[in-house]
């Protein structure tokens, strides 16, 4: 930079000038006094060089804000795309992988790249948009509009809105986008209490901070209970749950939204482990017949240990845990396998867990382990995506920089009924755009 | 008539509870991203703030993790420092969406950006990530030069006084006394470092720029290839045929960055590893800005001496 050599050429000229004096001038008192104009020159230059900088102006580089670029103009824009290439023992692999962001074809395929949009609204909102393109099974393109809210930023007593589409706050996965997940696929609980898509809808939902000395946020959301992403409310597709023909319903009245509280809490167990336990439930209508209710409860855990001298941030274990459990009431309804037979009204209960473990062994490396079953108790008909079933998988994930991630991936599945299924899955993600950052 | 009972006490628990979490409390509440920012916030505040870092003195500034129990210090917060120039982007975003405390708002009185008052190193002209992690805004590592310390003091005076115009006076004082002492002190880290100048040194990451460009030290190579991307053995032989070239003896790493790799091509190169954190509380009794500088001064002189 411009003050070493200026120094430098400044104490220079100073020393040639004072080289002749010195050798006319001998004695102690003439070299103190030159030492100190020297000392005093320094001092001077010093000084200058100072007021520059806090000028905050230099003729080598211009000041941020100044002539130097910008960032996060208006928006940030972000670009996700993830490629899953790989192998299972189950031809059909789409009747294994259910989710809509799991690999569900032999060989390559591109199940979720997403579009992710951001910022500042107005003083008063953030807004938050993510389109989504994947390919099908078949190959072709399907867009989704995923998520598209606004987040208000300054409502009185710790309150907070959000108005829009969005995933619904139930547990720990199902409002992470995949690229957050540590698993190439979606947990079979949330699966089948959520779809292939995961839980989310249009609504509002209303949070609140509590004034405690340790983090508690209890929220509800309101949601619409009609679509294809509500599978457990008034999705057309939820014949997957209770076999019958869907009725057809209208919202006459608020009960025919789904109410969707969360209860979460953290603490700093030591200055390296943190915990974050939260208690969800979800309440509406769902289609198999004219007053048949969902309720759906579910527990969810997240424990992470990092190294208090972590390197971009490893090593660390952490340890996510979640348990669902479901109550659908049904009505009386056709089969959808027979038209002349009529299902009777019933409760179906259905459960399911996972646990997933990681551990980030060095910089950029991480082995994980995941245990996963679900459940369902007998009922009037059969649908496989009741029957009960496991599937443990461990893999493992490079992370060459932030922006890019290679995971490799084993399955080991069990199908009552059906029986054992092997499946090796590959996963590659690469991030443009906007920084990726991460809620804990 | 129980019902309506309950529903007054409900009513009357919630507009009671956060208010008492609003009412002024006697001490500014200032919340710094990083420990270096908060020890200048405790020089300028003095008697009048209290502070809180999020970040660890020993971890990396680049990757802590966004805590709920930080959204909740946020929530509190009179007063947000922040590096800015995209050090915390991996992490504050999201802790200030939850936080909903419109006093830390972009702009607003009580929000600090200690980047924007200071002429910023590297500042890229192209944004290209295939020359690794390059901050948009330049090389956010800067508080390791006295001068700017100063700059930021001045800044953070400036809007202590604003949110707090009791305190304004003792402010003004702090900080004046602070400039003095820091002007006292950079004269002595400079005699101290003088013998030095031109001295050729290797760091791990591009975080040292900036001492070395107050102290006329002259950083050779980085040990990362490029910002953020993991050294590499082909770098490595180039790293240590530049080191041999130039005459480079001592590499400066900080606590969290891998000391086995600067180990290695110490071997290589005779030179000496320096473990330096640019984080006051890294280290025992390097608790205040002084501490940690006249440790990070003394240490390079040492090991300058011991290279010779």
């Amino acid at each position: 930079m411009a003050f070493p050599y200026w120094t430098a050429s400044v104490i220079a000229v100073v020393l040639l000038g004072s080289v002749p004096l010195g050798a006319q001038q001998a004695g102690d008192s003439t070299a103190r006094r030159q030492q100190q104009t020297l000392d005093s020159l320094a001092a001077a230059v010093r000084d200058l060089q100072a007021r520059l900088d806090s000028a905050g102006r230099s003729p080598a580089a211009p000041a941020a804000g100044q002539a130097g670029p910008r960032t996060g103009a208006y928006m940030n824009v972000g670009f996700v795309a993830i490629t899953n290439g790989g192998w299972s023992s189950e031809p059909d692999v789409g009747s294994l992988q259910r989710g809509d962001h799991d690999p569900q074809v032999r060989g390559f395929t591109i199940p979720n790249t997403e579009i992710t949009l951001d910022g500042a609204v107005d003083p008063y909102f953030r807004g938050f948009a993510t389109i989504l393109f994947k390919l099908n099974p078949e190959g072709e393109t399907d867009v989704e509009l995923e998520e598209a809210y606004a987040l208000t930023t300054s409502l009185p007593a710790n309150l907070q809105l959000k108005v829009g589409q969005f995933f619904a706050e139930f547990g720990r996965q199902n409002p992470q986008h995949p690229h957050s997940w540590a698993f190439v696929d979606q947990p079979l609980a949330l699966n089948r209490m959520f779809g292939p898509e995961g839980f989310r809808s249009q609504g509002v939902r209303l949070s609140w901070l509590a004034p405690t000395s340790w983090y508690t946020e209890a929220m509800v959301g309101v949601l619409n209970s009609y679509g294809g992403t509500t599978f457990s409310f008034r999705s057309p597709e939820s014949s997957e749950i209770h076999g019958g023909e869907v009725a057809e319903r209208g919202a006459n009245g608020l009960g025919d939204l789904v109410i969707v509280p969360r209860l979460a809490t953290s603490f700093e167990l030591t200055g390296t482990q943190t915990l974050l336990m939260g208690a969800s439930a979800a309440f509406g209508p769902n289609n198999s017949g004219d007053d048949a209710r969902t309720e759906i409860y579910g527990a969810d855990v997240y424990w992470k240990w990092k190294s208090a001298t972590a390197a971009q941030g490893f090593p660390f274990v952490s340890l996510q845990s979640e348990a669902l459990f479901r109550r659908y009431g049904t009505g009386a309804r056709a089969s959808v396998d027979d038209p002349q037979v009529t299902l009777p009204g019933e409760t179906l209960n259905d459960h399911g867990a996972y646990s997933e473990l990681l551990w980030g062994i060095r910089p950029r490396f991480v082995a994980g382990l995941r245990g996963d079953f679900a459940s369902g108790d007998d009922a009037a008909f059969a649908v496989e995506t009741r029957a009960d079933r496991y599937r443990v998988s461990p893999n493992l994930t490079w992370y060459p920089t932030e922006f890019s991630k290679i995971r490799l991936q084993y399955n080991h599945d069990h199908r009552s009924g059906i029986g054992r299924d092997h499946s090796l899955w590959f996963q590659f993600e690469f991030l443009l755009g906007a920084h990726a950052s991460h809620k804990f | 008539m129980l019902n309506s009972t309950v529903l007054k006490l409900a009513t009357a628990a919630l507009l009671a509870w956060p208010a008492a979490g609003v009412l002024p409390a006697a001490k500014l509440r200032v919340v710094a991203t990083t420990p270096d920012l908060a020890a200048l916030a405790r020089e300028v505040g003095g008697t009048a703030v209290d502070v809180t870092a999020l970040a660890k003195p020993t971890e990396d500034p680049h990757y802590v993790d966004a805590k709920p129990s930080h959204i909740v210090t946020l929530n509190r917060a009179d007063v947000l420092i922040e590096g800015g120039a995209e050090l915390e982007l991996g992490w504050l975003p999201p802790l200030l969406e939850s936080s909903r405390n419109s006093k830390i708002a972009t702009g607003a009185a009580g929000r600090i950006v200690a980047s924007s008052g200071v002429r910023m190193r590297e500042i890229p002209t192209t944004f290209d990530r295939s020359k690794g992690d390059v901050h948009a805004l330049g090389n956010p590592h800067f508080l390791l030069d006295p001068v700017n310390a100063k700059i930021i003091a001045a800044t953070m005076a400036d809007h202590f006084a604003k949110v707090d115009p009791k305190s304004a006076e003792l402010f003004k004082a702090n900080l004046q006394a602070f400039n003095t002492r820091l002007e006292a002190k950079l004269a002595e880290w400079q005699k101290q470092l003088e013998p030095y100048r031109g001295a050729r040194i290797v760091t791990y990451h591009k975080d040292f720029g900036y001492l070395a460009e107050r102290f006329g030290l002259n950083v050779v190579e980085t040990l990362e290839p490029k910002p953020g991307i993991a050294p590499s053995p082909a770098h490595m032989t180039q790293v240590i045929g530049t080191m041999k070239a130039q005459g480079a003896r001592v590499i400066l790493i900080q606590p969290y960055q891998k000391r086995k790799t600067a180990e290695s091509v110490a071997r290589q190169t005779g030179a000496v590893v320096l473990e330096l954190s640019q984080q006051p509380g890294a280290r025992a009794n390097t608790s205040t800005y002084f501490d940690l500088m006249d440790h990070i001064v003394g240490s390079l002189a040492t090991a300058f001496h011991e290279a010779q």
